[in-house]
């Protein structure tokens, strides 16, 4: 039974899964008089209640920092010391953030193993040290507390976390290919149970605060508070210290006991997990599991597994050693350093470079109500933006609202929001078949068809109806800007807003500029995405429009390359492939676009038709082949080349394309840094994340092998792999590094 | 004031006054208004006295000495008066006591029976009906009009029911008022009742499905298939909901979060509600709450007082848990309002049509301000938004006010309301205003007790505390009294009630 919950847990887990916290950030310590002062923590006694309030100087979030570290040991070396106090309070004074995690800098500073192993024994010992006080401690954490954050609350004697939905607990290093290495792995399953703790641990999952109440996580919950006499969030905070102050008092005067009760199946669980044999059972599925899951590209979960093991089967001791030796390990992993990587990555993609627009769009308009057009609605409304989705036909105006309505309801079926919410955030949403409004509009996103005359058509008809300010979007994936602004009467206010689908789930934004773009409109683009929730990476369009997302049809690593055909409609894929056969030539050729044109022809549109190379039914999540497919396959195979055709050549022929095609853009100035390629190739193209994307790849892995690896196969293939000339200037001199 | 002062500084124009004033019963061309159209010209003639004298007094009060203690009514130009003649309500009882087998209209009616008897109003001369109610009993939804019935009023005489939570028999009166006011009607019984007693329970949405169903099922075998459906967990009723649709708050949580955000302690929540027994208690004894009519429930003794007054002490209240946020909230059952049975009814009419009638009314009412705000965390500081405005439309301030009722919802929410009203900061963040509402004087404040000690039928404490304000103003010799209330929904009402010249 454990097992089975185990593995039940196991079943969300996925590797692909990356860097969705908003923990970790990166902390611009200065660090000159830190010395006389403490900057990072204070505290004042209540009574007799000591509390310590964390608040890390110039950063909008706390990490766990050295400084941090030794001014707490101080802190509660005194309290500890002090007779007049019997109890501590643990808070932070930043609103959002309890303890967001481990200074990442700070790792990254590491040259050594042993350093690194030496970072995760001191906090080892330090919370070792919480947890073993005489006097007892409360976490009060309001915010996100994470990774070390959270290591450092379980080691507290009670918990009350604020019911905030910016209240997040969890141990995200995984995501970054790291463990808990502050006691976290030994600590948690003893705290939650092993089924839940190496959930957590493996996933990365954060947890909210209601959840982390019934997990045992936390042991109360504070409600945040309304305007007062205060502002609320500062109110919130001081409720939050009031309530966790009588606490510790309460604790300290043996009033409230500390241990919790355990509910039903908690405990056979936890009776469960004493069986020898049990035990073995649980981690050899999880094992499994993660095997299967990580085919063996991420080190992290293994260990994972494994330094919960060590603890549980050979005592604590054992565990804290090999929870910081597997630390140190990881941290120094090509992985991980891919991991952290994207990490800093993501954080740059989460500013607008552009500066803050001229005026804020808070009206948007939406041309075409299909997957996509539905589905930028869909994250609009849920942020506030007023929004108008307008179609040609009201069957196709009828779908793209039920679609925006499903994707809210879904929440409401995961708790995530109340119908009431939904039914608020639906009411941002206008379906319409004209251009009734769109005087109002400060930016129209189209997303219809695939087809240029099309697009210049719906671009003069919205261009007659919307203010001079209003900005024209395409969500094109195929066809160039510069052609659809081309017709245009301000083609400054054109740019590129692409899209990946589905739109609510791919955390890609990719921003396409023209020589004519300015700047404003970039930067309303830009603040749009933010607001949208969005990773964001900004290319121009050259004179000859070569660009990274056309990629996307031929390299669908998440959803595999037949699936996305089928989600965006085959009859899209054909015209696609059709039009970048046309534009690009050689370089993309390899892909038969007989094949799609023969499905097209038979009715085989994907998933909108029911049939592609799937067969999609209502309601039923397993997909069947398509067996009427067969045919056209057989058809249209190529006899395979067996000099160039094994597993890993495969692997690499996908791989080494698609890192050449994005040096190339690199090199022609359409990606404007190697950082920005790595979170598009990975958000939004599903590179890989364990490599960190083609740029950090080629660092990783060396540009010599690379270029190897593609001259083999022009040889076999043809041009489309030559490698381009900034690879080929890498491979020469093998101290160049995109990243320094 | 502009209003006011405009017939003032164009004296010649003020014949225009005249005519508008005599147009409006002229106009009313039914046989009912013969009577009538007389004393509307002797009123148009008081009325334009009022009117001066109150146009006097800010231009004299600096030079002369003459005038006392008289201050200005609030009686608009263009504007029917509209008077309380009197007012009624059963006692209110804890729910669950001796009113639990009756129906809400029962109740009601009593309501009704009891406003017949002490104003001895002519049953034919009512023109409408409207009372309100929240939680509704399906078999009378529109239970104004089943308690008319039975009441023994005429079946003449349309009656509907109201809705808007907490402020629901407010909502009755102004309906009536604008009735009053525009001219379509001249006399209205406006009430409220709630029993809470009994809720309606009902199947879940899955068992009246599968039921519906099987009403429209043609053959056995439709029949069969239809209860091969069901599942025991069909069974599972629902109750009405206790929490708020849009936040699924239950009220008493978002109370015990006001107090919170606005630091209000659990003692003073206890003191509040004390005070609030205290003089509740008090008045009783001293036969202040004279609006309850006795009620003699069938099979039952005669109820003749509210039961809900149980003043305490510090200590016996410090003992409780807290209800809502637990273990550490501050609102407890002893300082929240407690579910309440009653009813309550009201006379309403136009001042001519009362005067023409012979009666001496108690008081006008004048103006009404409805407000609303975020559901979820200013759900009960209605009271705090709708002061200052309906003081403001009033032409009136704080200092003018003799007398306040408040709805008291919850102790923590009256203090949050205080603090709320005493905050610059509040006032200039949230309410768009420059300076604080200003507190409201204690020692004028709920002085015969509130919805906390005399308990709160939902739907029947709007009339309560309108007579309340009547009454006391009329014992204790004010002129103004200001009735506030919070609602679910996150909905407030305010109105000013005048005395009566005696």
């Amino acid at each position: 039974m454990v097992a089975c919950r185990a593995i039940g847990i196991l079943s969300r887990f996925s590797a692909f899964r990356i860097l969705r916290s908003r923990g970790y950030i990166c902390r611009n310590f200065t660090g000159s008089s830190a010395l006389l002062t403490r900057t990072h923590i204070n505290y004042g006694v209540k009574g007799d209640v000591a509390v310590v309030r964390i608040n890390s100087p110039n950063s909008k979030v706390n990490t766990l920092s050295k400084e941090l570290h030794s001014e707490f040991s101080e802190v509660m070396n005194e309290i500890w010391a002090s007779d007049q106090i019997r109890s501590a309070v643990l808070i932070s004074s930043k609103p959002g953030c309890f303890i967001a995690g481990a200074d990442i800098n700070m790792l990254a500073a590491c040259k050594t193993l042993q350093e690194v192993t030496q970072l995760s024994q001191e906090a080892q010992r330090i919370v070792e040290k919480l947890e073993k006080s005489t006097k007892p401690i409360v976490a009060a954490i309001n915010g996100s507390c994470l990774g070390g954050g959270l290591e450092v609350a379980i080691s507290c004697q009670y918990r009350i976390a604020t019911k905030d939905r910016k209240t997040v607990l969890g141990t995200p290093e995984v995501l970054l290919g790291a463990l808990p290495g502050a006691g976290g792995t030994q600590r948690l399953p003893k705290m939650v149970g092993v089924p839940a703790a190496l959930d957590m641990m493996l996933t990365g999952r954060s947890i909210r605060a209601d959840r982390a109440k019934k997990m045992g996580l936390v042991d109360q919950l504070v409600e945040p508070l309304g305007p007062g006499l205060k502002p609320p969030e500062e109110r919130t905070i001081e409720y939050l210290e009031e309530v966790a102050i009588t606490f510790a008092k309460g604790l300290a005067d043996k009033k409230i006991s500390p241990k919790r009760d355990k509910g039903l199946v908690e405990k056979l669980t936890a009776y469960a997990m004493t069986i020898p044999f049990v035990r073995q059972q649980v981690y050899k599925k999880v094992e499994e599991k993660v095997r299967k899951q990580t085919k063996g590209l991420y080190p992290a979960p293994l260990k994972i597994i494994d330094v919960v093991k060590t603890g549980i089967e050979q005592g604590s001791d054992a565990g804290y050693l090999c929870e910081s030796q597997k630390f140190g390990e990881l941290v120094m992993t090509k992985e991980s350093k891919a991991l952290m990587g994207l990490y800093h990555g993501q954080v740059l993609c989460k500013k607008n470079k552009f500066g803050a627009p001229q005026k804020d769009v808070k009206h948007l308009a939406i041309l075409g109500a299909g997957l996509m057009g539905a589905g930028i609605a869909q994250v609009s409304v849920d942020k506030g933006l007023k929004t108008i989705l307008k179609d040609a036909t009201l069957t196709a105006l009828d779908r793209g609202q039920q679609q925006v309505f499903k994707g809210l309801n879904d929440k409401v079926k995961k708790k995530a929001l109340t119908s009431f919410e939904r039914d608020s955030i639906f009411s941002n949403l206008t379906g319409q078949l004209d251009y009734q409004g769109f005087e109002k509009a400060d930016m129209v996103i189209e997303a219809v068809f695939e087809d240029l005359s099309l697009k210049h058509r719906v671009l003069k008809e919205v261009e007659a109806v919307i203010p001079d300010h209003c900005i024209f979007a395409s969500n094109t994936s195929a066809l160039p800007i510069s052609e659809i602004a081309a017709v245009s009467k301000r083609p400054e206010k054109v740019i590129g807003m692409h899209y990946f689908s589905p739109v609510d789930k791919m955390q890609l934004l990719e921003i396409i500029t023209t020589e004519k773009t300015s700047k404003d409109t970039s930067a309303s683009a830009v603040a749009v995405g933010l607001k949208q929730g969005k990773v964001i990476i900004v290319v121009k369009e050259g004179v000859d429009p070569k660009k990274l997302d056309s990629l996307t049809t031929s390299f669908g690593f998440p959803v595999g390359a037949a699936t996305l055909v089928d989600e965006v409609g085959v009859d899209v894929a054909k015209h696609v492939a059709e039009d970048l056969g046309k534009v690009f030539g050689e370089r993309f050729g390899g892909g038969n676009p007989e094949l799609l044109t023969q499905m097209v022809s038979k009715g085989f549109l994907g998933r909108k038709s029911g049939k592609g190379f799937y067969i999609y039914q209502e309601g039923v999540k397993r997909k069947d082949l398509n067996s009427d497919m067969d045919s056209i396959l057989a058809s249209l195979k190529l006899p395979p080349k067996s000099e160039v055709s094994s597993d890993e050549d495969i692997q690499f022929r996908l791989v080494t394309r698609f890192v050449n095609e994005a040096v190339m853009c690199l090199q022609e100035g359409i990606l404007a840094t190697p950082a920005e390629g790595d979170i598009g190739a990975v958000f939004g193209l599903g590179f890989p994340p364990c490599l960190g994307g083609p740029f950090r790849f080629v660092d990783l892995y060396g540009a010599q092998k690379i270029v190897d690896r593609l001259k083999k196969y022009e040889a076999a293939y043809g041009k489309q792999f030559t490698p381009c000339q900034l690879l080929a200037d890498h491979a020469n001199s093998p101290n160049k590094k995109f990243y320094q | 004031m502009t209003i006011l002062t405009y017939p003032f500084k164009n004296l010649p124009t003020a014949s225009k006054w005249a005519l508008r004033f005599s147009i409006r019963p002229l106009s009313c061309s039914s046989q009912l208004r013969a009577a009538p159209v007389e004393t509307g010209f002797h009123h148009v003639g008081q009325a334009g006295l009022e009117l001066l004298t109150s146009n006097d007094l800010p231009a004299s009060a600096s030079q002369s000495a003459v005038q006392t203690k008289t201050k200005k009514t609030l009686a608009k130009p263009n504007i029917r008066n509209v008077v309380v003649v009197d007012g009624v309500r059963t006692p209110f009882l804890l729910s669950g006591t001796s009113y639990k087998d009756l129906m809400p209209h029962d109740l009601a009616r009593a309501a009704l029976t009891g406003l017949l008897h002490r104003t001895s109003v002519p049953k034919e001369v009512v023109d409408y009906i409207i009372f309100g109610t929240v939680i509704q009993e399906v078999k009378t939804s529109n239970v104004a009009r089943e308690a008319a019935l039975g009441a023994g009023f005429s079946d003449k005489t349309p009656a509907h029911t109201v809705t808007m939570a907490c402020i629901s028999a407010n909502q009755a009166m102004t309906t009536g008022v604008g009735l009053i006011a525009s001219g379509q009607c001249d006399v209205i019984v406006a009430g409220g009742v709630e029993l809470m007693s009994d809720v309606p329970i009902r199947h879940s949405r899955k068992m009246r499905k599968l039921m519906l169903d099987l009403n429209k099922a043609k053959s056995m075998g439709q029949r069969l298939s239809l209860i091969s459906k069901f599942r025991f967990n069909f069974l599972a009723p629902e109750l009405p909901a206790v929490s708020e649709f849009s936040t699924s708050e239950t009220m008493g949580h978002s109370a015990d979060r006001l107090a919170a955000a606005f630091a209000v302690s659990r003692l003073e929540q206890d003191e509040y509600a004390l005070r609030s027994h205290s003089l509740a208690k008090k008045a009783q004894d001293e036969g202040l709450l004279s609006d309850v009519v006795p009620f003699k429930v069938p099979g039952k003794d005669t109820v003749t007082k509210d039961n809900g007054i149980r003043p305490s002490s510090l200590e016996q209240m410090a003992k409780l848990k807290p209800a809502f946020i637990k273990p550490y909230g501050t609102v407890t059952a002893a300082n929240s309002s407690f579910l309440t049975d009653g009813a309550s009814a009201m006379l309403i009419m136009a001042e001519e049509k009362a005067l023409a009638m012979g009666y001496k009314p108690k008081a006008y009412l004048r103006d009404f301000m409805y407000v609303s705000q975020d559901p979820k965390d200013q759900l009960l500081l209605g009271p705090t938004y709708a002061t200052p405005k309906v003081l403001e439309k009033a032409g009136l301030t704080m200092n003018d006010i003799d007398a306040f009722e408040f709805h008291e919802a919850f102790s923590g929410q009256i203090l949050a309301n205080f603090k709320a009203m005493d905050s610059d900061w509040f006032a200039e963040n949230y309410m768009g205003r420059k300076t604080k509402v200003g507190l409201p004087p204690l020692e004028k404040f709920n002085n015969w007790g509130g919805s906390l000690s005399l308990g709160h039928p939902f739907g029947a404490t709007g009339c309560r505390l309108v007579m309340a304000a009547a009454n006391r103003l009329r014992k204790e010799g004010g002129q103004y009294g200001l009735v506030a209330a919070c609602a679910a929904g996150g909905q407030g009402h305010a109105m000013i009630v005048e005395a009566y010249p005696k």
